[in-house]
């Protein structure tokens, strides 16, 4: 039998701390698509993804009103187009078919419009890449991720130099709205198949026809929960951050079987993140300074991240019977409002928050750099953040916003949970000989382990 | 189905009534009622109900949405899975 003081912990981690399902994405394969005819595919795809999205979407609805638990994003996420479209060639007709498939049904983001180059980059690949600023420009809700480098095969250099030229290109084409296309490209190392979050969702190519994938929300909960053991050691801080995962992590697991047995869909995993909203008392930011730092970037940082992020896994862990996606703590910029003032305050880096990326989930997330910022440099930043990737066997990214006409100490708004970036400077040095030299990265000794 | 209603406000005369008299009109059953008063004035209420066929957690919310209006509180109804799932291995 519960007791009141369970059921009342329960409604305020949702009515005060913000507690919510911060995505339910259903990953659709779309192999069952390809044809030889861009026009063909394209309508293949729209007649694929119409019903399932409708039925998403009223899904996610009836589950809100039954457990009285906010669901902020329905989400799609497709095969990486590279792959749907190198028989057909018209990516752009098919990113066209996503997003009308997206708007059409009230679904927020559609993710994959991905191509996977860790190793080699085959002629049609080359060709995606080089559409990908147009389709962020003409489009409103496909996102885009390339994966550029693994531990098992290295960093490929010459997707690296081009990537930066993409991100540029995508800055300059969305110039008007703060260089927003930026927000929806991602360029990763080691990209995992089952991450529900955007802009790097994609339906890995060994995943199931339909799949709903969870990710949750909940930095509010672990916030609040810290400040009532100020003073505690380590010790006690690590347990109370498992306890908190635990719960935040069982409504994500019961909130996903639910929707993919209506859906008539597989169930996938649970995605243990951290994600922050640009709102006060939903900031990982916070969740660090009430560990203990006056202000997220001062040293010490790392070490409270690294201990966030893996009580996380371990409270979340034996909450999911699947856990997957990127699990950790998301530390997006512009997302948050503790990154957002520490920016402001001077007392968060590039260079510190490149360090925290070696310890929690993804990387350098949502960051404005200078737009006069040269392309060689948007690739230098992407290769390290990879080498940090592969070296260390986890997932990295990139996702900066080279704004048009911003200088440092600027900031650029981009509205909804995307927030507002202050303009960070970077490194005056240039890795231009570095970056044009091409090849691959080879793949780290430890990688091979057969 | 099991669900739970939660009332949450500043105390004042008539809540217990017109929350359950609304119930009662939808033929909802009352299993468990417990109520405090926090700080002499912060009210909080739980019921668990079981609703008669043919009525989901979307229509008590609904009928509620009125009362919880005129009492100036928040009620919810949510079902019960919520917090056994969270609470419970």
């Amino acid at each position: 039998m519960l007791n009141q003081k369970e059921i009342i912990q329960t409604i305020s981690m949702i009515k005060d701390q913000h507690l919510d399902i911060r995505t339910v994405t259903l990953h659709i394969s779309l192999f069952d698509c390809i044809s030889e005819s861009a026009e063909r595919t394209a309508d293949n795809i729209r007649r694929k993804l119409s019903p399932l999205a409708a039925k998403l979407v009223a899904t996610a609805e009836d589950i809100q009103a039954k457990y009285g638990i906010p669901i902020v994003n329905k989400r799609l996420s497709v095969s990486p187009v590279s792959l749907i479209g190198a028989a057909s060639g018209g990516y752009a007709l098919i990113a066209r078919a996503m997003d009308e498939a997206a708007k059409e049904n009230g679904i927020d983001f559609i993710g994959g419009y991905t191509a996977l180059v860790q190793k080699a980059m085959t002629p049609k690949e080359r060709e995606f890449l080089l559409t990908i600023p147009e389709v962020l420009a003409s489009t409103e809700r496909v996102c885009s991720s390339v994966n550029v480098g693994s531990t098992r095969a290295g960093i490929n250099m010459d997707a690296v130099a081009l990537m930066g030229e993409v991100v540029k290109r995508t800055a300059a084409l969305t110039a008007d709205r703060g260089s927003i296309g930026c927000a929806k490209l991602v360029v990763f190392a080691n990209a995992v198949e089952d991450n529900p979050f955007m802009a790097g969702s994609f339906n890995g190519v060994s995943e199931g026809d339909s799949v709903v994938n969870v990710g949750i929300s909940g930095p509010g909960v672990v916030k609040a929960a810290l400040e009532n053991i100020r003073g505690a050691s380590c010790d006690v801080l690590s347990e109370t951050i498992k306890d908190t995962a635990f719960k935040i992590t069982r409504m994500g697991e019961l909130v996903g079987r639910e929707a993919a047995a209506a859906i008539g869909a597989q169930f996938g995993i649970v995605d243990l993140s951290l994600a922050p909203t640009p709102v006060r008392s939903d900031s990982v930011g916070e969740v660090l300074e009430a560990m203990g730092l006056s202000v997220v970037g001062a040293h010490g940082t790392t070490a409270c991240l690294a201990m966030l992020n893996d009580a996380v896994k371990k409270g979340g862990t034996m909450a999911s019977s699947h856990v997957g996606g990127l699990s950790g703590a998301f530390i997006p910029v512009s997302e948050d409002i503790g990154m957002i003032e520490a920016v402001r305050k001077g007392a968060l880096s590039i260079e510190k928050l490149e360090a925290m990326t070696s310890v929690c989930s993804v990387g350098l997330d949502m960051i404005a750099v200078p737009g006069d910022t040269d392309a060689s440099t948007i690739s230098a930043i992407i290769a390290d953040e990879a080498a940090i990737g592969v070296i260390n066997g986890k997932t990295t990214a990139v996702r900066v916003i080279p704004a048009v006409g911003k200088k440092e100490g600027d900031e650029v708004e981009f509205g909804g949970l995307l927030g507002r970036a202050p303009v960070m400077g970077l490194s005056r040095g240039s890795a231009k000989e570095f970056v044009s030299r091409g090849g691959r990265i080879p793949a780290p000794i430890h990688s091979y382990k057969n | 189905m099991k669900a739970i209603v939660s009332v949450i406000g500043r105390d004042r005369t008539g809540i217990i009534a017109k929350v359950s008299g609304k119930l009662f009109e939808m033929n909802v059953n009352i299993e468990d009622i417990s109520q405090t008063v926090m700080q002499s004035a912060y009210f909080t209420m739980i019921m668990m109900i079981t609703l008669p066929d043919g009525v989901g957690i979307a229509d008590v919310n609904a009928a509620l949405a009125p009362v919880a209006a005129e009492l100036g509180v928040e009620i919810r109804a949510q079902h019960e899975d919520i917090f056994n799932s969270m609470h419970r291995i």
